[in-house]
């Protein structure tokens, strides 16, 4: 009788031990695959920059990304915001160069597949979002004559067995232009047009070649995506590929009720779009207004897919040529970021507003509105149990 | 002593019945309600009935996140090509608060009524639809369609 009864008392067991399996719906557990690592496509090629794949473009692009003299000072490379020890991004709210921006940092993980760069989508490719740091007054600071003169003096050979000879400079100011101080802009002014364009050629080189380099910068596996791989083919999760209850729960929430998916859907969590969710301005730093203030900039780059530094087929810049440029929409719409390794990345948002992911989490749960444009997030009833689920399950992507 | 395990026996065996009973009607029942989508039919008259409009990828499929041409079939109802029609596109998507991620644009005619529409990109799994204005000699017509990711 005894062993019956442990026969038995062993079934409740089981049978309660069965009712913490992870439990998904069809459409559930398609939703979790589709964000999976392993759904990460191999990168494209960039007909845009015929560097892009050169192995010595990327090595020299990797060399100048280090390199505190690519600045006015001498003391800011890119690497100074983007950390290669901290995901390539800083931790501070706004970033700091030669002076103190009014952005957040980007981290760089698959950065190479995205369509428009910083956080407004100034930019529309990965070379020419490299060029613009290097002439901002808060960031590196220095002037594209300059960066030539650099260039030829310092790296003349590496340089020229990657794009070929390097132009005449002897008669290039030594600073010169068109967005510098007053002298660099007249001085550049003041250049013949075949001089302007031999340095520009250049200066788009220095951007085709970090951006050679950056492709190389792709987002690790983490234990969302060993879970989603045992989840598709039907293995028992083992080891960290076990998701705790909480977790799970934060999961469903995030494909479910919670909407996040919505906008942070593929293996990179994004959308690669642009979105008001009602994120409150930083007091102190000057108007932001998002996308919309980033149409005209895009259009204007001499540096654009439809300028004369692109390389290749002018096929290549349907986003440019299909951009959204005037719906009310693009006010305060910032880009949607990524959230592989964003648990470990406080603070949040484009201007760092938010301190941790329970912050953010109360922000989109209230859905206020935004000071200016309207927010496309809705107010959503969540528990403290479900709040500390999503950030439960955000840390598996971290991890 | 006995009669204990004889309850316990009959307590776990009515417990085993409700677990039975509770797992036909989750097995039996559908996951998830099925609720009336809208109509996503590739081919309908225009809105008011001028034309016979057809809206298909180009590639066959759709694939999210990318940059697709489509192609918009105008005929009239007679069944003659639709030649020289300007096309204005707009759409969005109706359950959420945003319009297109693109400005797609008729980049092309290819004949036989078929229009190229390119910059088409759906972001985002859902409903979209997408309105076309068409004005053509046979007068100006529109018509939605809905595409469901």
């Amino acid at each position: 009788m005894r062993r019956l009864a442990r026969f038995f008392v062993l079934m409740a067991m089981a049978v309660l031990a069965g009712c913490g399996k992870p439990d998904f719906s069809d459409a559930e557990k398609k939703t979790i695959a589709s964000l999976a690592l392993s759904r990460l496509p191999a990168l494209k090629p960039d007909t845009t920059n015929r560097f892009a794949d050169v192995p010595a473009a990327a090595a020299l692009g990797s060399t100048l990304f280090f390199d505190a003299s690519m600045s006015r000072d001498g003391t800011v490379s890119c690497s100074t915001c983007h950390k290669i020890d901290r995901q390539f991004q800083d931790g501070l709210p706004q970033a700091v160069g030669v002076g103190r921006t009014n952005r957040r940092t980007m981290p760089l993980a698959g950065i190479a597949r995205d369509p428009w760069f910083f956080w407004d989508g100034r930019r529309d490719s990965l070379w020419a979002q490299a060029l613009t740091p290097l002439e901002n007054l808060l960031e590196q600071a220095g002037n594209r004559a300059a960066y030539a003169h650099y260039i030829k003096a310092r790296f003349g050979d590496r340089y020229e067995r990657i794009f070929g000879p390097l132009p005449d400079l002897s008669e290039i100011p030594a600073n010169a232009s068109p967005l510098g101080s007053d002298a660099e802009k007249a001085a550049w002014n003041a250049m013949s047009d075949q001089q302007r364009d031999a340095t520009n050629r250049v200066f788009a080189n220095i951007g085709k070649a970090i951006a050679a380099f950056e492709r190389s910068i792709e987002p690790p596996q983490t234990r969302f995506d060993r879970f989603a791989l045992d989840l598709a083919t039907g293995a028992e999760p083992k080891g960290d590929a076990a998701f705790s209850r909480e977790e799970i729960l934060g999961l469903k929430l995030f494909i479910g009720k919670a909407n996040c998916v919505t906008c942070h859907n593929g293996p990179r969590f994004t959308d690669n779009g642009f979105h008001n969710t009602g994120v409150p301005p930083v007091k102190g730093l000057p108007p932001d207004r998002g996308r919309v203030d980033a149409v005209g900039q895009v259009q204007a780059d001499p540096f654009n897919c439809f300028g004369a530094y692109r390389d290749g087929d002018v096929d290549a810049c349907g986003e440019l040529r299909f951009m959204v440029k005037d719906t009310p929409e693009l006010v305060r719409a910032y880009k949607t970021p990524s959230l592989r390794g964003a648990a470990t990345r406080p603070p949040y948002m484009h201007a760092g507003q938010f301190a941790s992911l329970d912050e953010v989490v109360a922000h989109y749960a209230k859905a206020a509105p935004s000071v200016e444009g309207t927010s496309e997030i809705h107010p959503l009833e969540l528990s403290d149990r479900e709040r500390a689920a999503l950030v439960a399950f955000l840390k598996t992507l971290a991890e | 002593m006995a009669s204990i395990w004889r309850y316990l026996l009959a307590g776990l065996g009515l417990a085993a019945l409700l677990a039975g009973i509770l797992a036909v009607v989750y097995l039996t029942v559908p996951r998830t309600a099925q609720i009336a989508g809208p109509d996503i039919s590739r081919t309908k008259k225009t809105e008011n009935g001028l034309f016979m409009a057809s809206f298909a990828p180009e590639r066959g499929v759709v694939r999210q996140g990318e940059l697709e041409a489509w192609l918009l079939t105008l005929k009239t109802i007679a069944g003659t090509p639709v030649e020289g029609a300007a096309i204005a596109v707009s759409g969005g998507m109706p359950q959420h608060r945003h319009g297109l991620p693109t400005s797609p644009q008729a980049t092309d005619y290819l004949g036989d009524g078929r229009y190229r529409i390119e910059g088409v990109k759906f972001t985002m799994s859902g409903w979209w639809q997408l309105h076309f204005a068409i004005s053509a000699t046979a007068g100006s017509d529109t018509v939605v369609f809905n595409v469901v990711l």
